[in-house]
């Protein structure tokens, strides 16, 4: 491209570029206003920018992911499931149903497994997560990762990091004393591919291998 | 989700108080519901207070009752030594109902409060009395399946959908709760109501104020209870019909019993006549059959429903026959 062109076009992008910025930055405040409860839209008549800021507020937040403090800020609305994946970019926790009926999101709070898409992660003010991405030692896997690879506890793999955070906190709990009862305190978690009974063998294996979970 | 201001209480009074100021909030625990309902537009708060710093996580006990506080675990309730011995039909319930990873957020207090799992209730493209009072009702000549068979109206017929809620009925828990204008305590049978004309509301809580604690009186069931859940699948799954069965022996002589019903009702259905038949009778299937027909009293299906007539009155026998020992 000759220099010149780009001169004589410089203006006129400018405009282009300026208007659709503009637009966007209205629309953008329109759909967010939509979306603002009825009283937040009466105050936002009178003193629009700054209600329209405190809508989107944002608050700090001290949590500790996989051994690392984090000082962060989050909306309200975040669930911790969005925090890890979107935020802290930590992609192996998966979202499934989004609504806590399949456990493909199951992480660790404070050594307890929860559903991270039903929990909000401004909830989670000092807490300790830990996710899949937590559990091996460096390169050195942990040993429910270990024994789901052993018995091919997984086919296609989505379910998996939700199975084996499961699973390791089943074990911890004491919940891991017979197939049946692992099948009981397993049930949170669906595999669709119905990796089931390969999955009960890798629990079963890791209980009574007496390794710590 | 829309969103919402969001602010944490570490006391009652700050809650209640915090509560009383915001015109449109909600207090939130452990959310395994509230977030849910939320995410699918069925509720927008516009300010969330966080209660789990209160101090009502304790479960402690006198000479003449157990007290839970509202903040308390499922799963810590379902495996309290305490609860384990001495009230072991709520241990049963709370380990049958949701996911071990539910239970590690869902709360006594927020089990109370669940909204009912009605798909009408969920689907905001759908008419439903309790989400939008004065819509219609999609279940009644709808897919009703999961719906109730006592205690209807022409405006509702979902279910209230706890298992540990049938448990606390059966074992006359009384609820403690505090609020603007001070605290009462509320028997467990009367917390929750039927849907009567205004199925928009599921208790008798006032506005504003927050549930405590729940405490159970002491009693000799435990040698006798059973918590039975049938539902579509082994584990993880709403009640078809559930049946908390509690029964104070004397030989095979029933001295007191308790009985009472979930998936059936918009509350968990105490079966009055049922007890009263059985205080003084013998242990036995006919006396068991006798109390589920009588049980049956009143029961009215709409369709998908039909199969719980016949359900029903087979899962108090067998609650009974298995909280008795006789299978």
């Amino acid at each position: 491209m000759k220099p010149e062109d780009t001169s004589n076009e410089k203006p006129h992008r400018h405009i282009k570029h300026t208007e659709r910025r503009d637009f966007l930055k209205k629309s953008s405040l329109l759909t967010a206003i939509s979306l603002a409860p009825g009283s937040l839209i009466k105050a936002a008549e009178a003193e629009l920018d700054e209600k329209f800021a405190s809508a989107l507020e944002q608050l700090p937040l001290s949590i500790e992911v996989n051994g690392k403090m984090q000082q962060v800020n989050v909306e309200p609305r975040v669930t911790l499931l969005d925090f890890l994946r979107e935020q802290l970019q930590l992609t192996g926790t998966k979202k499934g149903c989004d609504h806590g009926q399949c456990g493909a999101c199951t992480v660790h709070v404070d050594g307890k497994r929860v559903n991270s898409c039903l929990s909000l992660a401004v909830m989670h003010q000092g807490k300790k997560i830990t996710t899949i991405e937590g559990l091996a030692n460096g390169d050195e896997l942990h040993p429910m990762q270990e024994a789901f690879i052993k018995h091919d506890g997984f086919q296609c793999g989505y379910c998996t990091p939700g199975q084996i955070m499961s699973a390791v906190a089943c074990i911890n709990e004491g919940h891991a004393n017979s197939k049946d009862e692992i099948r009981e305190f397993m049930s949170g978690n669906i595999c669709r591919c119905g990796a089931y009974p390969n999955i009960v063998d890798a629990i079963a294996d890791v209980k009574n291998g007496g390794q710590k979970a | 989700m829309i969103n919402f201001q969001y602010v944490r209480a570490s006391t009652v009074k700050e809650a209640i108080g915090t509560l009383a100021k915001a015109g449109d909030g909600q207090f939130i625990a452990g959310g395994t519901n509230l977030v849910d309902l939320m995410k699918r537009g069925v509720t927008a708060p516009q300010k969330l207070i966080d209660i789990n710093n209160l101090p009502l996580k304790d479960v402690k006990s006198d000479k003449t009752s157990i007290t839970i506080g509202a903040l308390a675990l499922n799963s810590d309730v379902s495996e309290n030594e305490l609860i384990i011995k001495q009230q072991p039909l709520l241990s049963m319930a709370l380990k049958s109902g949701a996911s071990p990873q539910l239970r590690n957020m869902a709360t006594v207090g927020g089990n109370m409060m669940q909204r009912t799992r009605c798909p009408y209730f969920y689907d905001t493209a759908m008419p439903c009395n309790k989400r939008k009072p004065g819509s219609g009702c999609g279940a009644i000549g709808g897919y009703n399946r999961m719906h109730a068979i006592f205690g209807t109206s022409n405006q509702c017929i979902a279910v209230h959908p706890s298992d540990m809620c049938v448990a606390l009925t059966a074992l006359e828990a009384t609820v403690t709760v505090s609020g603007p204008k001070g605290s009462r305590k509320i028997p467990f049978g009367d917390f929750h109501k039927l849907p009567g004309q205004n199925p928009e509301k599921d208790n008798i809580l006032q506005k504003g104020e927050l549930i405590e604690s729940v405490s159970i009186p002491e009693n000799d069931f435990a040698k006798n209870s059973y918590y039975l859940k049938l539902r579509d699948r082994a584990s993880y799954a709403f009640a078809l019909v559930s049946v908390a069965a509690a029964l104070s022996l004397d030989g095979q002589t029933i001295k007191a019993c308790r009985l009472a019903m979930g998936g059936v009702a918009h509350k968990p259905w105490r079966l009055s006549e049922a007890e009263k038949f059985l205080a003084g009778k013998k242990a036995s299937a006919e006396n068991f059959e006798q109390a589920a027909k009588l049980s049956m009293a009143g029961a009215k299906s709409f369709g998908y429903n039909d199969f719980k007539l016949k359900m029903a009155p087979a899962a108090i026998v067998e609650a009974l026959s298995k909280a008795s020992g006789l299978s």
